[in-house]
């Protein structure tokens, strides 16, 4: 919310493009994921096996899917809060199409449609009316888990058809599990939008300066209106795989969510001022916090300790490098 | 001010016709009796949105409010369970929650870390704290001293020591905010941080300072929220951070910093705080309440953002309306 930016920096030696491959933060991820890797190999011996590999993944899956789009929004930015609750108000709505009979289809085209509609709401409040995305997904946090509650109550939706518990506890392949195969391809998806095409540019002119991309004639809201569209999106994917691993709808689902994804995010190298940051840094940055939090629980650390580490993460990853440099200069 | 004196009159009026729309079908509610209970039981929420408020003035936001309030009230419950005596507890509370906070306004001013960022973080490692100091564990009514107990419940001139602090808190900050020079800083350091620079207020150590008032209020608060209810554990106050904001975004805090007054936070809460109340009695399941406070949140700032709007420039007036 400061609104202070630094000088930019002009180096007096222009470094070589291996060089400088070296010294980025996605390197560091890499190489902080190899050694957390190695560490919970040793701490572990039946951390190497497979299958138990593909348990770790559940522990990134779903929240890096959203931080893929969350990634995307914060570099134009904006924030979105509101994930976690777009996914017990998708988890609800398809928990009630189940209860009046739906198919495994229907059910998840009706929790991909939530999440597309609450996305949709955020961003006609944010683009169309131009208010300050924090407070309107505060406010829609509340609003969307408040729906949930207001069906559910303390009561849940269980029950749902076998063929459903595929997105969340199927393998398309010996240890694939489908959720992987969902993260990878969002991924590539991701990726290709914000580093390949002329869309990517434009999200980045708008994150670092929504003014001048105007003037360039940008249509700045409808991009940020998309933004929040494929935010809202990816959080339906997530709620539908899951309500199908977890097989029941709870209003409390997904409670601290967006702790989580916008951690992964900004682990992941990009700006929580806007304007920069890499899809490749968010997929390592998932895959750290996956074995950090995996590594954990083989060490029996309770959830609520676990949340501390995520915290100390966040502010950590900001809070060193600008430390280093302030003590340096 | 013409406007702001305005929108506050706008939600003074707003109060006043929520309360005849109770009062229409149950007059009980706007006894006195019963209006002092609303207040008493509002106070928790009147006094994080004074702190609140003087964070979001300085282009911040504390969202480690809540965790900061659960985790002071649980060191209180558990100083009172060493037998330590209340007026040293009492002071400890607000000195620790000061601290929590300084922890906030310090990753904020020294390192120029976003807020929302450092709070959302504190927020899990505040809370996570009280997991590691209890084990999960409750403290419950009978495990606490009746001292302890009894001094939010006190009655004093009709009104119990909780409310009598909640005022007497809305009298000293209105009083800070218009006549200190912290408070007149508050908001030049808001509406143009780059002129309260070059007028010598450093931006980061008012926004040190607020982070300091919220954490202090956060664990007063703390002392208050457990002795009164009686109870102490993990997920105290949980998400009670969104209603101070919402709290605040209903008494026309500006957002973006550096607009709002100490009387629009009061009606904002209490607003909210007469909500929350009146649902039981009107027969509404208190599962509505976090739908209608999201809905007051995006409602009020949909007032506040579009009625401050510069009418004057067209040219690039999206643009324009976002910074």
């Amino acid at each position: 919310m400061t609104t202070t930016t630094a000088p930019r920096q002009i180096p007096n030696r222009l470094t070589s493009p291996a060089a400088r491959a070296l010294k980025s933060w996605e390197s560091l991820l890499l190489v902080v994921a190899v050694a957390i890797f190695l560490m919970n190999a040793m701490a572990s011996p039946y951390f190497l096996d497979p299958w138990n590999l593909s348990d770790a993944s559940f522990n990134f899956t779903e929240e890096a899917m959203i931080a893929f789009a969350m990634a995307m929004l914060i570099v134009a930015g904006e924030i979105d809060l509101s994930v976690g609750a777009i996914i017990a108000l998708a988890s609800t709505a398809m928990g009630m199409a189940m209860s009046l009979g739906a198919g495994t289809p229907l059910i998840v085209l009706v929790g991909l449609g939530t999440g597309l509609l609450c996305g949709a709401f955020n961003g006609a409040l944010v683009a169309g009316l131009g208010l300050p995305s924090i407070v309107v997904t505060i406010g829609t946090m509340s609003l969307f888990r408040g729906i949930s509650y207001i069906v559910l109550g303390d009561a849940a939706f269980t029950g749902y058809p076998a063929s459903f518990a595929w997105f969340g506890q199927g393998y398309v392949f010996w240890v694939i599990t489908v959720e992987l195969v969902i993260f990878t391809i969002a991924a590539l998806v991701f990726g290709t939008l914000l580093h390949r095409t002329s869309f990517g540019r434009i999200v980045y002119a708008i994150g670092n300066n929504a003014t001048a991309a105007r003037f360039s004639g940008i249509r700045v809201d409808r991009i940020r209106f998309i933004l929040f569209l494929l935010t809202g999106l990816m959080s339906g994917v997530a709620a539908v795989c899951l309500t199908s691993r977890l097989g029941s709808t709870r209003p409390s689902i997904a409670t601290g969510f967006e702790l989580e994804v916008v951690t992964i995010v900004v682990l992941g190298g990009v700006s929580i001022l806007g304007g920069s940051g890499t899809i490749l840094g968010v997929v390592l940055a998932a895959i750290v916090m996956g074995l950090v939090t995996f590594g954990l629980g083989l060490l029996n650390v309770p959830g609520i300790v676990m949340s501390i580490v995520v915290g100390a993460l966040l502010i950590g990853v900001i809070a060193v490098p600008r430390l280093i440099f302030k003590l340096r200069t | 001010m013409t406007i702001l004196k305005s929108r506050e009159a706008i939600l003074a009026l707003a109060i006043l016709a929520l309360l005849a729309v109770i009062a229409s079908r149950f007059p009980a509610f706007v006894t006195p009796g019963n209006l002092a209970r609303v207040l008493t039981d509002t106070s928790p929420l009147i006094l994080l949105a004074l702190g609140q408020m003087t964070v979001i003035l300085t282009k911040c936001i504390d969202l480690s409010v809540a965790a900061n309030l659960a985790l002071c009230g649980m060191v209180a419950a558990l100083m009172d369970g060493m037998g330590v005596p209340l007026a040293v507890i009492l002071p400890a509370v607000i000195v620790m929650g000061a601290a929590l906070g300084a922890v906030n306004g310090l990753l904020v001013w020294k390192l120029g870390i976003p807020s929302i960022v450092v709070t959302l973080g504190t927020m899990t490692i505040y809370r996570g704290t009280i997991f590691l100091l209890t084990n999960g564990a409750w403290i419950n009514a009978h495990q606490l001293s009746d001292p302890f107990k009894a001094l939010p419940r006190m009655v004093v001139l009709g009104l119990p020591i909780m409310a009598w602090i909640a005022v007497a808190a809305v009298a000293l900050l209105g009083l800070a905010v218009a006549r200190l020079p912290l408070g007149r800083a508050l908001y030049a350091v808001g509406g143009n941080p780059h002129a309260a620079g070059y007028a010598g207020i450093s931006v980061g150590r008012t926004q040190f300072a607020a982070f300091v008032l919220a954490g202090a209020l956060a664990g007063l608060t703390g002392y208050l929220w457990i002795a009164r209810y009686a109870v102490a554990y993990v997920d105290i106050a949980r998400g009670f951070e969104l209603d101070v904001v919402a709290a605040c975004v209903i008494g026309g805090i500006a957002i973006a910093g550096g607009a709002g007054t100490v009387g629009g936070a009061v009606m904002g809460a209490l607003f909210l705080g007469i909500i929350k109340n009146a649902l039981p009695v009107v027969g509404i399941s208190p599962f509505w309440q976090m739908a209608i406070s999201g809905s007051a949140i995006l409602i009020a700032i949909a007032v506040n953002t579009l009625g401050r709007r510069d009418p004057g420039r067209i040219i690039l007036k999206q643009a324009e309306a976002r910074t």
